[in-house]
C-alpha cells in the first residue's frame, strides 16, 4: 500500500487509486464537475487540479494515480489560484441565469463558484452561445449553460448501454448532441439530468415548475417495478412535483428508471378520489357508508365459495395482510395475487426470490436469462448485467424474448424444449454451465406464466441441482418479478388455497356464475369484461381498465399517498413514506379494508400500523426486517412435466406503459408514442 | 459587429439532400480492403479513410445518410461517427463545389500576405470564403494551419499545396485551374521545396564538391 502525505499528514491508500480518491479517503473534498465514482475518467474539466511535489504544474488530481511517496497539497495559493482560473474559464461562456434556472439552488457550479471562484467578472467580450438540442419528451436542454464535462456522454455510453449523445465540432465550437433531433431511446436517460453538474440538462415535464427550496423531501421506495429502487418524493403542497433517485448500493445504486422517474403526474389523472356504487347501471357518487352497505347488502348469504380476492401490480403488504385476514374471516379460499397466472407456488420461497441479489449479479461468470426482457421489466437489474458485462466479463445467453440489452447475449432460441436439452445435457450450453464458476440462471415471468410454467420451473430446479447453481456462497437461481406487489404477495402466500381458484378459474367462474362476488385490489392486467356477471368491487387509485367495470369503486392511496411496505424481488422489505396526502375521499388502503370488513360484521382486529405490521410479521417472520434480505432455503420446486414448444414471451409490451399510474401519466403516454412507436415528436426542437 | 462564427454557408442549391447512400461496388471493395488493415475489434481504426472515401464517391461532401452508412459498416455507435465528421475540417457536411479550395490564414500565413491570397480568389472566382461558385465548381474556405509555414503563404486545392504565393501567382494559378489546366504544385516562386527564398547560405562547400 502506498504511503502518501496529504496537507502535511501521512496516509496509507489502497494501491491504484487516483489521487482524488486518496484526498476523498483523507476526508479532504476536492471539486470537480467532470468526474463521477461511476463513470470512466474524463479529466476534462480540470476543477480537481491539486499541488503535487516535484510536478511543475497543478496535477488533474481525479486522472493522477497515486504513487508511493507522494506528497499532495490541496490548500496551497497555487491551488486556490488554479481552481478560481479554471472557474473563471468556465463562467465566460456560462450565462448568469441563475435566478431562471432549474438548477438553482442546486446547481454545483453555482455552489463551487461561491466557495472558490472569483468575486467578479473581467469578460467584456461577448460570450458563445449554442442552440438547444431536442432529446425528447423527457429531457430539455438550455446548451448555452453545458460546460462539456461529458457525464451525460459517458452515462448513455456505459450505464445504460445506449451510445446516443456525443460531442460534435471542436474546441470552442464543441456542442454536446445527439446529432438527430430525436428522442433518445433509453430507458435510463433520466439519469443524465441528475449527472449534469449544471442546467443543461432539465426534466421537461418539472421545467419551471418549482424551484428545489421549495420541495418538501420524502424518502420513499419505487414501485413502477420490483426492483425497489430508493427514491426521493419532491412534493409542494399536496402534489408530487418530481422524483429523484437515492443512494442504494444493493439495489439501484445512484440510478433510477425512467418510469420510475416521470411516471408521477399519472398521480394527478383519472383518480378515484370518492367512492362510487352503481346504481341503475350508472357509476354514481357515494359516501363511503354506502358504498360498503352497497357490498354488505350483496354480500348477505353469499357463502366464501362464491366470492373471490384478485390482488394488482402495486399492492403493499399492509393492504394485503388485510385482504388475508378478511379473505380468511369470510372463509373464502379465492386469493390470488398472480395476475397474468404465474404458476409459482408462493409456497416455496427459493422459487420466487431473485435469491443471488442485484447486487450478487455482479459476482456471476455466467448468465442464462429464461423468458425475460430485463431491460423492459427491470432496467436496473439489466443495467447491473451490463456492468457485469462490462466490468468482469459476465457472459449472458438468453431463452425467448429476443431483444437489445445493451450487450451481447448468445439467443440460444426461443422454446423451451432447450431448456429441457440444458437440464438433460444434451444441449452445447450444458459445457458451459458445467465450466461455469458462478452460473447464474434468471427466470422472468414469461417463463412461468403459461400453462407448462410449472414444469419450466422444474427444469430450472434440474439445472441448478445439476450444474452446481446452489452452493454454500452462491445460489445462482432467481426469478426476475416485473410488479412491485408480486414478491410481497407470495412472500404473504397469498395464493389460492386448497381447492381454492386461481385468477384464471376466478374469471371463468365469474362468467359461468359460480363467482358472485370479486375483489381487485388495483388490478387492472386483467380482463375485467370477463367479470361483469359478477359483482365486481374496485379498491384502488386509477379509473384505468378494471374500474369502469365495478359495482362499488373504493379510492384507495397511491404509494406516494401512504406509508407501507413493499418487497423487491430480491425479497426485501423496504417501507414507503407518504409524501402527500390521498387525493379527496381517497383512504389508505388497509383502513379502507379493515372499516369494511368491520361494515361486513366480520371485523379484522388490526387497528392500527403497528398491529398490521406484527401480524405481517407473524405471517412471514422475514417481513420484519426493514431492508434486509432473509435468504431463501434451497428447496425442490416446480413439478416435472411436458413442456410446450411455444416461444417464451415477455409480459411487457410497453415499457412505458405497465400499471394504472403509468397509463394515466401523460409523460408516459407521449414517451411511448414517440420513443417506442416512433410517432414524431409534439414539438419542434427549440431553436435558441 | 461582424458575426463572431461565420458559418459556412449551404448551397442547397446545388445537391439536393439524400436519405439514402452506400458504397458503389468498387469503393466497396476498396472499403473492405481499408477494413482488413485493422485488426479484428478495430474496425472502427477505418472510419477516416472510409468517410475519406465517401465524400470523394459523393460529390465532396458527406451527407448524414454517408455517415450512417459508414458507421453502420464498421459496427459503430452512429454519434462517435457524427462526432468524427464534424470534428475534422477536411469533410464537408453540407453541399460544396467540386473544387475545394482551401487558404490557411493562420499566424504565420497571415503575416505572408495570405489576405492577397483570398482577394485573388474573390477576383477570379467571385465568391466570399465559405461559399461555394454559384456554378457549382469551386468552394473557397479559410483553414487553419496547413502545416507548411516554411512556404507561407499557401493555398490547398483538392490534393495539392501551392505555396509562396502573393496575389499574381495566386490569380495565375486559379485561373490555370478553371481552365482546366493542371498546374504544377508547390512553390510558385520558383525555388525548390523551402529551400531559402534567398539562395543558400550554408553547404556552400558540399556544393563545390560535387
Amino acid at each position: 500500500m502506498p504511503k502518501v502525505t496529504i496537507n502535511g499528514r501521512e496516509y496509507e491508500v489502497p494501491a491504484g487509486i487516483t489521487v482524488f480518491q486518496a484526498c476523498e479517503l483523507a476526508g479532504i473534498e476536492i471539486p470537480h464537475f467532470c468526474y463521477h465514482p461511476r463513470l470512466n475518467i474524463a479529466g476534462n474539466c480540470r476543477m480537481c487540479l491539486v499541488e503535487v511535489e516535484k510536478s511543475p504544474k497543478p496535477v488533474a488530481s481525479c486522472a493522477m494515480p497515486v504513487m508511493d511517496g507522494m506528497v499532495i497539497r490541496t490548500d496551497t495559493p497555487m491551488v486556490h489560484k488554479a481552481r478560481r482560473g479554471v472557474l473563471e474559464f468556465l463562467l465566460i461562456n456560462h450565462p448568469l441565469d441563475c435566478p431562471i434556472c432549474d438548477q438553482g439552488g442546486e446547481c454545483d457550479l453555482q455552489d463551487l463558484t461561491l466557495f472558490y471562484g472569483p468575486d467578479h467578472s473581467r469578460y467584456r467580450e461577448n460570450k458563445r452561445a449554442v442552440a438547444d438540442k431536442y432529446l425528447g419528451p423527457l429531457i430539455s436542454t438550455h446548451m448555452t449553460r453545458c460546460i462539456h464535462c461529458t457525464r451525460c456522454i459517458r452515462f448513455l455510453t456505459e450505464v445504460a448501454g445506449v451510445p446516443e449523445l456525443g460531442g460534435i465540432n471542436r474546441g470552442e465550437h464543441m456542442e454536446i448532441t445527439n446529432y438527430i433531433e430525436r428522442a433518445l431511446t433509453s430507458e435510463l436517460q433520466g439519469n443524465i439530468i441528475d449527472l449534469c453538474p449544471v442546467g443543461a440538462l432539465n426534466s421537461k415535464p418539472y421545467e419551471y415548475r418549482a424551484r428545489t427550496w421549495e420541495l418538501r423531501k420524502t424518502e420513499s421506495v419505487d414501485v413502477m417495478d420490483a426492483v425497489g429502487s430508493a427514491i426521493r418524493v419532491d412534493s409542494r403542497g399536496n402534489e408530487v412535483m418530481r422524483i429523484l433517485p437515492r443512494l442504494h448500493e444493493e439495489v439501484n445504486e445512484e440510478w433510477i428508471s425512467d418510469r420510475t422517474r416521470f411516471a408521477y403526474d399519472g398521480l394527478k389523472y383519472r383518480r378515484l378520489d370518492v367512492p362510487m356504487v352503481r346504481r341503475a347501471g350508472r357509476l354514481e357518487e357515494a359516501d363511503w357508508r354506502e358504498a360498503f352497505r352497497a357490498i354488505r347488502d350483496r354480500l348477505a348469504g353469499v357463502p366464501g365459495e362464491r366470492v373471490a380476492f384478485i390482488i394488482g401490480d402495486l399492492a403493499c403488504l399492509e393492504s394485503m395482510v388485510l385482504v388475508r385476514e378478511l379473505a380468511a374471516r369470510l372463509e373464502c379460499p379465492h386469493v390470488d395475487s398472480r395476475q397474468l397466472g404465474e404458476r409459482l407456488s408462493g409456497r416455496v420461497r427459493v422459487e420466487h426470490l431473485f435469491n443471488p441479489t442485484i447486487a450478487g449479479i455482479e459476482r456471476a461468470d455466467l448468465c442464462l436469462l429464461v423468458g425475460t426482457n430485463p431491460r423492459w421489466e427491470a432496467p436496473l437489474v439489466n443495467a447491473r448485467l451490463r456492468k457485469a458485462w462490462r466490468l468482469s466479463g459476465l457472459e449472458v445467453a438468453r431463452l425467448g424474448c429476443p431483444f437489445d440489452l445493451t450487450y451481447p447475449v448468445d439467443h440460444l432460441g426461443d422454446s423451451p424444449t432447450i431448456l429441457e436439452a440444458i437440464a438433460d445435457g444434451s444441449h452445447p450450453f450444458a459445457r458451459r454451465l458445467e465450466k461455469a464458476e458462478r452460473p447464474l440462471l434468471i427466470l422472468g415471468t414469461g417463463a412461468v406464466a403459461r400453462p407448462d410454467g410449472a414444469a419450466i420451473l422444474h427444469l430450472a430446479w434440474r439445472i441448478a441441482e445439476r450444474y452446481g447453481l446452489v452452493r454454500d456462497d452462491w445460489t445462482g437461481y432467481g426469478f426476475l418479478h416485473h410488479a412491485a406487489a408480486r414478491p410481497g404477495a407470495l412472500e404473504l402466500g397469498l395464493v389460492p388455497a386448497e381447492g381454492g381458484r386461481d385468477v384464471a378459474a376466478i374469471l371463468e367462474g365469474a362468467e359461468r356464475g359460480e363467482i358472485e362476488v370479486v375483489f381487485l385490489l388495483g388490478a387492472d392486467e386483467i380482463d375485467a369484461t370477463r367479470l361483469d356477471g359478477a359483482f365486481l368491487v374496485y379498491l384502488g387509485t386509477h379509473g384505468d381498465r378494471a374500474a369502469p367495470h365495478a359495482d362499488v369503486i373504493l379510492p384507495g392511496a397511491a404509494y406516494t399517498e401512504k406509508n407501507a411496505t413493499w418487497v423487491n424481488t430480491e425479497g426485501r422489505p423496504q417501507r414507503g413514506r407518504l409524501a402527500v396526502f390521498p387525493p379527496g375521499e381517497a383512504r389508505e388502503d388497509w383502513k379502507i379494508l379493515r372499516a369494511l370488513s368491520e361494515a361486513l360484521g366480520r371485523t379484522v382486529p388490526l387497528d392500527n400500523l403497528g398491529q398490521v405490521r406484527a401480524r405481517m410479521a407473524e405471517i412471514n417472520p422475514a417481513l420484519s426486517l426493514v431492508d434486509a434480505i432473509s435468504p431463501a432455503a434451497w428447496e425442490p420446486f416446480g413439478s416435472p412435466g411436458p413442456v410446450q414448444d411455444e416461444p417464451f414471451v415477455s409480459p411487457i409490451r410497453d415499457f412505458y406503459l405497465t400499471n394504472p399510474i403509468t397509463r394515466a401519466s401523460r409523460t408516459m403516454q407521449r414517451c411511448s408514442r414517440e420513443i417506442l412507436h416512433g410517432e414524431p415528436a409534439a414539438e419542434e426542437a427549440e431553436v435558441a | 459587429m461582424s458575426p463572431r462564427f461565420p458559418r459556412r454557408k449551404p448551397v442547397g442549391a446545388m445537391a439536393p439532400d439524400v436519405d439514402h447512400f452506400s458504397f458503389t461496388p468498387e469503393n466497396m471493395a476498396k472499403a473492405q480492403e481499408i477494413i482488413a488493415r485493422y485488426p479484428e475489434g478495430r474496425q472502427a481504426s477505418a472510419v477516416l479513410p472510409l468517410l475519406h472515401l465517401a465524400q470523394a464517391q459523393h460529390g465532396g461532401w458527406l451527407p448524414k445518410a454517408a455517415l450512417d452508412h459508414v458507421a453502420d459498416l464498421l459496427g459503430m455507435p452512429r454519434i462517435q461517427v457524427y462526432e468524427v465528421g464534424t470534428f475534422y475540417d477536411m469533410f464537408n457536411l453540407e453541399p460544396v463545389g467540386r473544387i475545394q479550395v482551401r487558404v490557411c490564414t493562420t499566424t504565420p500565413c497571415w503575416l505572408c500576405g495570405s489576405d492577397e491570397v483570398l482577394r485573388a480568389c474573390r477576383d477570379v472566382l467571385g465568391v466570399e470564403p465559405g461559399e461555394s461558385t454559384p456554378d457549382g465548381r469551386f468552394f473557397v474556405r479559410e483553414f487553419e494551419c496547413l502545416g507548411a509555414c516554411a512556404n507561407a503563404p499557401v493555398m490547398w486545392i483538392d490534393d495539392d499545396y501551392y505555396e509562396d504565393l502573393d496575389y499574381e501567382r495566386a490569380k495565375r494559378v486559379l485561373e490555370a485551374i478553371a481552365r482546366g489546366d493542371k498546374p504544377r504544385p508547390g512553390p510558385q516562386s520558383g525555388r525548390r521545396g523551402s529551400m531559402p527564398a534567398g539562395g543558400k547560405t550554408t553547404l556552400l562547400f558540399a556544393e563545390e564538391g560535387e
